[in-house]
């Protein structure tokens, strides 16, 4: 794979080299990952997909820091993020990388707009709450508790919460994936939106084709490998998608 | 998971095999917290087996003691009666044997002991034992016939002078100095407590007994041929206030001051005061124990399999019915509740042990019976047992009757509103972690109250251990130091006329001497009636004054009668009534006296009256058998010296001394018993935070590891668990300190008795010291559960749903 030369022009962002992980349980030893080159340019947004257990997640929490590789190196901007110890880990999530999963793992007891000044409350040069909370539409129930909210609405607040701090990648593993589509697609809005107005590197891992339309780059996963990748020549609305 | 067995198996004890691996995986998973778990139920246990089994050895010790060496059953002493006397006290009926010999209190002069020592000479047949209250021989023989300077001397008295046989020492008998040789020491059962005349705690420094040969006594006596004391074996059934009718009838010209029956009989009164004081400590006491450490078992396995519910929602979905649900989780239940059981059963029996060894040890009982009675174990085990399941089935029931779908849904949605704190400014103020903890509490307020109460319990039993500390220092202040301005009481061998007084005042070193009477009386109200003494005293006296324990010099009225207040109430009088009061010794005299003062005192329950009133009533003149003394310390050894060359001293008590006996007597005994309940108390504490914060964990990892994600640091996370947890506490331990006092006024009133009232005091420093130790074990806690969060699986929580 060569570089395109839009690509050289960019900068990278994120960048994961050799990357591998092994989990020894029981009697086999799992290889979730078996030698990973990936980047992740400034700007762009990528889309992961792959069949369920090849690897992704155990990708994206590496890059994300949540996780550490058995070997390889993950290296952010200039700073290599693999040799850092515990609190480099956290100064790294703190105050540069956005997380959105499955389960939206809000907290019950805060309100939405609480559950945003959770993290702004600790980042140097965040939004106010209430303004990402209208980045993803919800502008309106800044005070509901989580039980008030439904998923999808949950699930943007969970992105909200993720982006208000305003981080230099923001993360996402099957944010779709516990929600019916036409809720999906406000939440794919949402992400979409921030990627574009804020123009945070952003990955999103899901195992739904329909939505690698709205990349700038489509990455294929397999058996811990890094299968293909290739760059959309538009992106889509993604509330043109459908599925 | 497995379900096969599950369909066609009774839930009975039938192993259903892929439920069985899961509960012995919980438990290894939970290893921590049924460790913690074990520990409380443990200590419940553990404090009741030890208190019950100890008390049980030391009243079955005493028991075959007093059967192995014949201790009498019956006891009177007699100015001097001729033993032709005995043929006629045999024939009452009821009597088995009858022990008749002399008893005297003689000044002992041992030399390297400046102090007067007060021996009590007991004679015993040459060459033989004596028919009752037989010695138990510890080291070389009893005396022989023809060698009247040869004694033997009690353990006790032996032991603090380093005496053995061989050794040599002197006593003033009858006037006379002479020198006794040591053959042999002994232990008796009459002299268990071996307590000296108006002494409170035994001093074997300055009172002994010893044995020797009957006719030494009675060539050194000029009592050929008669005896001055008794002791009676009776017949099995034989009601012993019958025997002491009759044989009060024929003592009583020869100056009996009334025969006793054993129970009252001092050595025994004192013991069996102390048994009964065990007792009360060890039912109340481990009841209070079993019962927190019951219900703190209770509420943690409930919090506990209140977190399994999903589990529970699953294993119905794959058609276990609620009983196989319910079952299980019993075994689970009893198995930790078995660990905790087995690990109670095991201390509190050797912990018994031990603390029966230091009573025997103190007791010097020759012989040990430690039989602890199998029912003890098995009512700890019932009622932790019972209690636990009770706690956990509770919430099994609550899981199990959901439907499944539920179950398995996250618990009950927690849905936070708005309240009145919640939405007002003062929240404003506070950073989103504390917001989290405020609102927690406010959601589950019954969850928090209850570890705030679990930890309230522990403080509480450990200040109600603790508190005795401060209560036996109260009482020795009130008593020793507050009531008693002498020095020293100097008893007279028998009543003396005032000029005695004079002798006194003339002593070296003595700065002031006032006299005291003193004499047995058996009181009379109405049915009620008490045998005790009066003590007869000047007016305005400077030294023995009568101090009430609220802090009050009591005046003594020249008519009339001072009773304690406790004396009062076992009479049931009050001031302005009458008690017949009939005097056993002299002329014997009864009268009906005016109760008019009462005073309140936390040992014994004397009874005071003036002094010249005193007299009148014996009908004798100006007379004493006490001289009290204040003396310069300086000149101690003369005035030592002095007494003991006077014959008339029978008995010299220092009040310096007394408080140390007191001291090491409450020392070596009951708070060697506390300091186990402390420890308990503290196990107690440590179980109870560490299960909760552990459980808050379990319930709260989820969120914490959100928080991870988002970026916050390790004391960060920690701040939202430690800081629910150090807020609980917070309000628990105040809680604490209230129901400790509860709980040691409870304990105190239950153990007043005739021979103590235990006021209830509690310092500051005891309330800190249990605040702090349990402030201790919540940190010792947190520190594991802080090791723990450090160590949280952020994936493997992000992973799963809710
Ligand atoms: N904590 C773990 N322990 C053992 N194996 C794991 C663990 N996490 C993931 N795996 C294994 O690693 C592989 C990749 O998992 P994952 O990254 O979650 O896949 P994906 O997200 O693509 O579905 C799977 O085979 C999975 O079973
Ligand atoms: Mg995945």
């Amino acid at each position: 794979m060569s570089p395109s030369i839009k690509a050289e022009q960019q900068s990278i962002t994120l960048e994961g080299r050799s990357l591998t992980k092994t989990y020894h349980t029981g009697a086999v030893d799992v290889h979730a990952l078996r030698g990973v080159d990936i980047s992740l340019y400034e700007g762009e947004l990528v889309v992961l997909l792959g069949p369920s257990g090849s690897g992704k997640s155990t990708l994206l929490n590496i890059l994300g820091g949540l996780d550490s590789p058995s070997s390889g190196r993950v290296r952010f901007r200039d700073t290599e993020i693999t040799d850092g110890d515990e609190s480099v880990l956290t100064h790294y999530r703190r105050f540069h990388v956005g997380f959105v999963f499955q389960f939206y793992n809000l907290i019950p007891s805060l309100t939405a707009s609480e559950n945003v000044s959770l993290v702004t409350e600790i980042a140097t040069d965040p939004m106010d709450p209430a303004e990402a909370l209208t980045l993803v539409g919800l502008g309106e129930r800044l005070g509901h508790f989580p039980a008030q909210l439904s998923g999808g609405e949950q699930q943007r607040v969970a992105i909200a919460r993720a982006i208000a701090k305003r981080p230099d990648v923001l993360l996402c593993d099957e944010p779709t994936g516990a929600l019916d589509s036409e809720t999906g697609i406000l939440v794919l809005e949402a992400i979409e939106r921030v990627n574009r107005e804020l123009g945070t590197t952003t990955a999103v891992i899901t195992h739904n084709t329909v939505i690698g339309e709205m990349a700038d780059r489509v990455i294929h996963f397999g058996d811990g490998h890094v299968v293909s990748s290739e760059r959309n020549a538009t992106r889509r609305a993604a509330g043109e998608l459908s599925w | 998971m497995e379900v096969e067995g599950a369909a066609h198996r009774t839930p009975w004890g039938d192993p259903v095999r892929a439920l069985n691996k899961k509960l012995v995986r919980n438990l290894w998973k939970l290893r921590g917290q049924v460790l913690a778990i074990a520990i409380v139920i443990a200590s419940g246990v553990a404090v009741l087996v030890m208190s019950l089994s100890a008390l049980q050895a030391l009243t079955e010790t005493t028991e075959a003691y007093y059967e192995r060496q014949r201790f009498g059953e019956v006891f009177a002493s007699v100015k001097r009666a001729p033993q032709r006397l005995i043929e006629q006290i045999r024939t009452i009926p009821g009597v088995r044997s009858v022990d008749h010999r002399i008893k005297y209190l003689a000044t002992l002069s041992i030399e390297g002991f400046e102090e007067p020592v007060i021996g009590q000479l007991v004679s015993i047949p040459e060459g033989a034992q004596p028919k009752l209250n037989q010695l138990v021989l510890r080291e070389g023989r009893l005396v022989s016939p023809g060698h009247p300077d040869e004694v033997v001397l009690s353990e006790p008295f032996a032991d603090a002078h380093g005496m053995q046989p061989g050794d040599s020492f002197q006593a003033l008998m009858n006037s006379n100095l002479r020198t006794l040789t040591v053959v042999g020491v002994a232990l008796s059962p009459e002299y268990v407590y071996t307590i000296g005349p108006g002494a409170l705690m035994p001093d074997d420094h300055r009172f002994g007994v010893m044995w020797i040969g009957r006719e030494a006594l009675e060539a050194a006596y000029d009592l050929d041929g008669a005896f001055n004391d008794l002791s009676l074996g009776l017949l099995h059934g034989t009601n012993p206030q019958d025997v002491i009718e009759r044989l009060d009838q024929l003592l009583e010209r020869y100056g009996g001051t009334g025969a006793i029956p054993r129970a009252e009989q001092i050595s025994n009164w004192f013991l069996m005061n102390e048994i009964e004081m065990q007792k009360t400590m060890s039912t109340i006491l481990p009841t209070i124990f079993l019962a927190v450490a019951a219900f703190l078992s209770n509420m943690v396995l409930g919090r506990l399999i209140a977190t399994d519910r999903s589990e529970i929602g699953l294993m119905k979905a794959f058609g276990y019915s609620n009983r196989q649900v319910g079952w299980h989780y019993a075994k689970l239940v009893m198995a930790m509740a078995g660990v905790g059981i087995i690990l109670g059963w095991a201390a509190g029996a050797w912990l018994g042990r031990v603390n029966t060894e230091i009573y025997a040890e103190f007791y010097r009982f020759p012989l040990l019976i430690f039989r602890p009675d199998p029912g003890v174990f098995a009512i700890g085990a019932m009622v932790s047992l019972i209690a636990a399941l009770a706690g956990s089935l509770g919430a099994v029931r609550r899981a199990a009757n959901l439907p499944p779908a539920e179950a398995m849904m996250p618990p009950a949605p927690p849905l936070y509103r708005k309240t009145r704190i919640s939405g007002s400014r003062f929240i404003l103020w506070l950073d989103q972690p504390t917001r989290i903890i405020l609102r927690q509490i406010v959601r589950a307020p019954f969850k928090a109250l209850f570890t705030s109460i679990g930890i309230a319990c522990s403080v509480a039993v450990m200040i109600m251990a603790l508190q005795w500390l401060d209560s036996i220092e109260k009482i020795v202040d009130v008593f020793f130091h507050d009531a008693q301005r002498q020095d020293m009481m100097v008893g007279l061998v028998e009543t003396q006329s005032d000029t005695t007084l004079l002798e006194f005042r003339r002593m070296p070193g003595v700065l002031a001497a006032e006299p005291m009477r003193a004499a047995s009386v058996e009181f009379h109200a109405g049915t009620r009636t008490h045998r005790g003494a009066i003590e007869g005293i000047p007016d305005d006296p400077q030294l023995q004054r009568v101090y009430d324990a609220g802090g009050r010099v009591v005046q003594l009225p020249p008519e009339g009668l001072l009773l304690s207040t406790a004396l009062a109430e076992k009479l049931n009088l009050d001031i302005g009534d009458r008690v017949q009061v009939d005097v056993l010794e002299g002329r014997r005299p009864k009268r009906t006296i005016p109760v008019v003062d009462l005073y309140e005192t936390y040992i014994g329950m004397t009874a005071y009256m003036n002094i010249d009133a005193f007299n009148r009533m014996m009908g004798e003149r100006g007379s004493l058998e006490y001289v009290t003394l204040l003396v310069d310390d300086s000149r101690l050894p003369a005035l030592y010296k002095e007494l003991k060359a006077l014959p008339k001293v029978a008995a010299v008590t220092l009040k310096d001394a007394a408080v140390r006996e007191f001291n090491k007597t409450m020392a070596e005994t009951i708070l060697i018993y506390i300091s186990f309940f402390a420890a308990f108390a503290c196990a107690l504490g440590f179980g109870v935070v560490y299960n909760s914060t552990r459980i808050a964990l379990s319930e709260r990892g989820r969120e914490l590891a959100t928080l991870r994600v988002l970026g916050f640091h390790r004391g960060e996370i920690s701040y939202i668990l430690l800081g629910e947890a150090g807020l609980l506490i917070l309000v628990g331990l105040p809680l604490g300190v209230l129901t400790g006092a509860g709980l040691g006024w409870f304990m105190t009133s239950a153990m007043d008795s005739e021979l103590y009232r235990i006021p209830l005091v509690i310092k500051a420093s005891t309330n800190a010291i249990a605040v702090l130790v349990t402030l201790a074990a919540t940190l010792l806690s947190a520190a594991v559960v802080r090791n723990r969060l450090d160590h949280l699986d952020l994936i493997a929580v992000l992973k799963t749903r809710e």
